[in-house]
């Protein structure tokens, strides 16, 4: 007796209809969870703009551009925040020159020099570098990297009195907590950065090119010269954008060290101050017009971050389309 | 026929001194970048264990209040900062991680990051990493805290804005990382795409989720500009995170660092010796779970 | 051992001695050349522990081409890659016996790869130009060198593009990248490169793999034209451009070792290539040559 029985026309269009169900509400529900949890991040970015520049709209408004002006006087009135630009433009300059050539030399000893497994524990003293929180850089950047720095300053400072840019530079007056020290202290901590941006860059030149200038009789350092760096250029030139941009967001150890003085100075060696320091360490006691300044130079740091970080992501996209192509 | 003539004399040594010294010049110099980068890390380490670990015990790290600035190194603890620390990250964690992993999911399964949608989420989400952290303290403090006063929770929300893209990012990386051919052999057996990716693709990349996931703990951890706006250090523990406000080890320590007691010095230099040991114990934990975790990593 | 055990090493070891009486047979008929410029003898190349290459003798003369044939995995890109100590970058690759570049030692002590390799230079399988100037590419070698003057230059790179048979087509665009010419051309650059450095020997790792055979018939005729100044050996699949171009050719195999499941390359038979492919010595050259194997 047979048990298996024909499919009728009833049940082919039965089963039909079950292949073109819509699709389930768990899996709608899940995409759209995923969609919303991702444009969270624009609604974020957007309502940061909007938030904050409302906020500070008291000290736009009241100020119009005398905002970029040197001249920064609360209790008079005086909101024109010049001196932090500086100071935030200074400070960042001094971290990627000191930063950069080592950040790079690491990375090249990473990618050239050492054998894969000896690779392990620098990359390891790299990352404990980067997970060292910017409080106790700040920390120990004031109580004892600046007073320790301050008879270097001293020595440099009295040794170039009068002598013309270079007394200038370096000249006194000298302060342990100065641009300069704090130039130091944020080269410390974008350099992890930069390091590990510049290996992934310079990771993806292709070997041939490589063997190319070995087999043309090159030393390693000429291989570099030859084949890696023109590979790496515009990669490494985006992970400097990004250390930039870091060291002028990086608040904290930069309010510690830098020394808390609104003044544009050419000496390197004195206190001043920058964008993320002065919100730091007045947004305590400022009301009114006072905090809408300090909330208004928050929205110029983040617009000189976002831009500088478009412009950095932009260039690393490209050089690794260009390096995929090629 | 062919012709055999005197063989030249080969002469097969190095070539002129000046290019092998300048290959050992750089070689140097690019040992000498790691050293210079080695140097700050082993004094702060240093610094720090030698100042703060005379300062701390069982009891100074969990019982309160915090004292003033004036008093002595022997007095009272830090047991608040370290509540609120522990609170406050954990409340910024359960909110940026489920999102970050959700915000994931979306440019790696449904829209491979390219699209405008997608590529516009991928390439701000990057851009996003870059914003300082003061700037979110900012954010939260003109959204939420104005509303609705100054607590942990503010806190909270804002290193989840500053955890929300380190997530993303980590957790796109994983996910681009599992072999497509294990979620054809999902589907083939007629699963949705919701259930592909969660029963699947996630646990495939769930060692690299969870090790990403605590490197941005370890940073949120460790930041103290978002908490200035949102938090309102104090010196009492607080812990209802949603109400009043509150304090943390990183929030102490910026206090601590500027002032000229020294038994306020010494509370501060206990202080970051706990706060990086939290922050590297959490460190290490995602090496061990990248290690024995992550199967399909590329070398 | 056991009977079956016996029974195989028997096999191998009579298999080992043909083959040595072979070679030399073949070794032994075979008229010299000019000058020898490379001399290997008995050379084995590991990798770790594993060999790669098992014995090879034999001698490439001045101013011929010498092709090296055989199946995949039969080593010969290997042995190519000794005679200008490119296996130097693999880690773990070393040689034993001794490989002569005429005359002198290439892995005696004190000898520098830097050295070797301006006078042993090498083509690629994939045209690998420089992501610079066409101008740069060629001027990489000289200016690594120390020519820094800027007229010597200019007369090095049109003389090394004329030489490659690039020149009229490139030298309107001297300074555009290298990376915009088609296969063939960028081929030809990679060789004009190779030839600015004036060396002796040009190695060919199968050169034309990645060309069409228009692009392959130029740099044939080029490889003709120019080994009257150099000396050419050449890596390649395809035993038609072997007999299209070559003077001599050596024909390599697999041993296959079945206990350990390895494969070893050995060099089988080595002779002029006329004769080679019109009247082999061994029965595994005539098996590859009319097509039966590999």
């Amino acid at each position: 007796m047979s048990t298996v029985t024909e499919a009728g026309p009833a049940d082919v269009a039965g089963s039909a209809r079950a292949l073109s169900e819509r699709r389930p509400l768990g899996d709608r529900t899940f995409q759209i969870l995923a969609l919303a949890s991702g444009l969270l991040v624009l609604v974020i970015l957007v309502l940061i703009a909007f938030s904050t520049t409302q906020q500070a709209s008291s000290w736009f408004t009241s100020q119009g551009w005398k905002i970029f002006t040197y001249n920064w006087n609360p209790t008079a009135g005086d909101y024109g925040a010049l001196a932090f630009i500086y100071g935030t433009a200074v400070t960042g300059i001094i971290a990627i020159v000191m930063s950069v050539p080592v950040s790079i030399g690491i990375a090249l000893l990473l990618t050239e020099v050492v054998p894969y497994r000896a690779a392990r524990p620098i990359v390891y003293v790299i990352d404990l570098l980067a997970v060292v929180p910017s409080v106790v850089w700040g920390l120990w950047g004031i109580l004892i990297f600046a007073p320790w720095l301050n008879h270097i300053y001293a020595d440099i400072g009295s040794a170039v009195k009068g002598i013309p840019v270079l007394g200038n530079l370096f000249g006194p007056p000298t302060s342990g907590a100065s641009f300069f020290t704090c130039g130091v202290i944020l080269a410390f901590m974008i350099t992890p950065i930069v390091t590990s941006l510049s290996r992934e860059v310079m990771a993806t030149v292709p070997a041939i090119d490589k063997e190319g200038a070995y087999a043309l009789g090159a030393t390693r350092w000429e291989m570099i010269r030859g084949a890696v760096w023109p590979h790496s250029q515009g990669g490494v030139v985006g992970a400097v954008l990004l250390g930039l941009g870091r060291a002028m967001g990086e608040t904290i150890a930069a309010a510690l060290v830098i020394g808390s003085s609104a003044v544009i100075t050419s000496h390197l060696f004195a206190p001043g101050y920058n964008m993320p320091a002065v919100i730091a360490n007045q947004f305590g006691e400022a009301s009114g017009v006072f905090r809408a300044a300090l909330i208004g130079i928050g929205v110029l740091l983040f617009a000189i971050t976002i831009i500088i970080n478009v412009i950095a992501h932009t260039i690393v996209e490209r050089s690794a389309r260009r390096a995929r192509g090629a | 026929m062919a012709v055999v003539t005197e063989q030249p004399n080969i002469d097969l040594r190095e070539p002129k001194g000046w290019r092998r010294n300048l290959n050992r010049i750089m070689t140097w110099l690019m040992v000498l970048s790691f050293i210079l980068v080695i140097i700050p890390l082993v004094f702060v380490l240093v610094t720090v264990v030698i100042k703060g670990a005379p300062v701390i015990s069982w009891t100074w790290l969990t019982t309160g209040p915090i004292p003033p600035n004036v008093a002595p190194a022997d007095v009272g603890g830090i047991g608040p900062a370290v509540l609120g620390t522990i609170l406050i990250t954990f409340w910024a964690t359960l909110m940026a991680v489920p999102l970050g992993i959700l915000g994931a999911i979306y440019l790696n399964e449904y829209s491979g990051g390219r699209g405008l949608l997608g590529g516009l989420i991928s390439f701000f989400s990057d851009v996003m990493t870059g914003v300082p952290s003061i700037v979110m303290g900012l954010f939260i403090f003109s959204i939420w805290v104005l509303h609705f006063g100054f607590s942990g929770f503010a806190g909270s929300l804002a290193l989840g804005c500053l955890m929300l893209p380190i997530v993303i990012r980590s957790t796109y990386e994983m996910l681009r990382l599992v072999p497509n051919s294990l979620r054809e052999g999902s589907y083939a057996l007629g699963a949705t795409k919701a259930r592909v990716t969660v029963t699947v693709v996630l646990p495939a990349a769930l060692g690299g989720i969870v090790s990403g996931a605590l490197l941005a703990i370890a940073r949120a951890a460790g930041e103290t500009a978002p908490l200035l706006f949102t938090i309102l250090v104090v010196t009492t523990a607080n812990p209802n995170v949603f109400s009043g406000p509150n304090t943390s080890l990183p929030s102490q320590i910026f206090t601590n660092a500027s002032s000229a007691f020294t038994g306020a010095q010494a509370r501060g230099w206990g202080a970051a010796l706990t706060l990086i040991v939290i922050c590297f114990v959490l460190m290490i934990a995602a090496r061990i779970v990248t290690a024995r975790f992550t199967r399909f990593q590329q070398h | 051992m056991t009977q079956p055990e016996q029974n195989v090493a028997a096999q191998v070891q009579a298999e080992a001695e043909t083959q040595q009486r072979t070679q030399t047979a073949a070794h032994r008929r075979m008229e010299p050349g000019g000058n020898s410029v490379f001399d290997t003898e008995n050379v084995s190349i590991f990798y770790g522990s594993f060999k790669a290459v098992t014995d090879v003798s034999l001698t490439m003369y001045e101013n011929e081409i010498t092709a090296f044939i055989g199946p995949s995995g039969c080593g010969k890109t290997t042995v190519l890659r000794t005679l200008n100590r490119m296996n130097d970058l693999v880690p773990g690759a070393h040689v034993e016996g001794d490989v002569r570049y005429r005359g002198a030692s290439l892995y005696a002590k004190g000898v520098s790869p830097i050295a070797v390799r301006r006078r042993i230079g090498m083509v690629f399988q994939k045209p690998n130009p420089f992501p610079k100037s066409i101008y740069d590419n060629v001027a990489y070698g000289p200016r690594i060198n120390g020519e820094h003057n800027k007229g010597k230059l200019n007369e090095i790179v049109e003389r090394s593009l004329q030489q490659a048979a690039l020149w009229d087509e490139v030298k309107d665009r001297l300074n555009k990248s290298g990376l915009g010419l088609s296969g063939g051309q960028a081929q030809r650059l990679c060789i004009a490169r190779t030839i600015a450095v004036e060396p002796d020997v040009i190695l060919m790792d199968e050169p034309c793999s990645a060309l069409d055979p228009i692009a392959t018939g130029a740099i044939e005729d080029l490889m003709k034209e120019i080994k009257s100044k150099y000396t050419i050996v050449i890596v390649t699949h395809n035993m038609q451009q072997a007999t299209r171009v070559s003077d001599r050719t050596a024909f390599y195999s697999v041993l296959r070792n079945e206990k350990s499941d390895t494969r070893t390359g050995v060099l089988v038979e080595y002779d002029k290539t006329e004769r080679l492919f019109q009247d082999p010595s061994d029965p595994r050259t005539q098996a590859y040559v009319t097509g039966r194997m590999g």
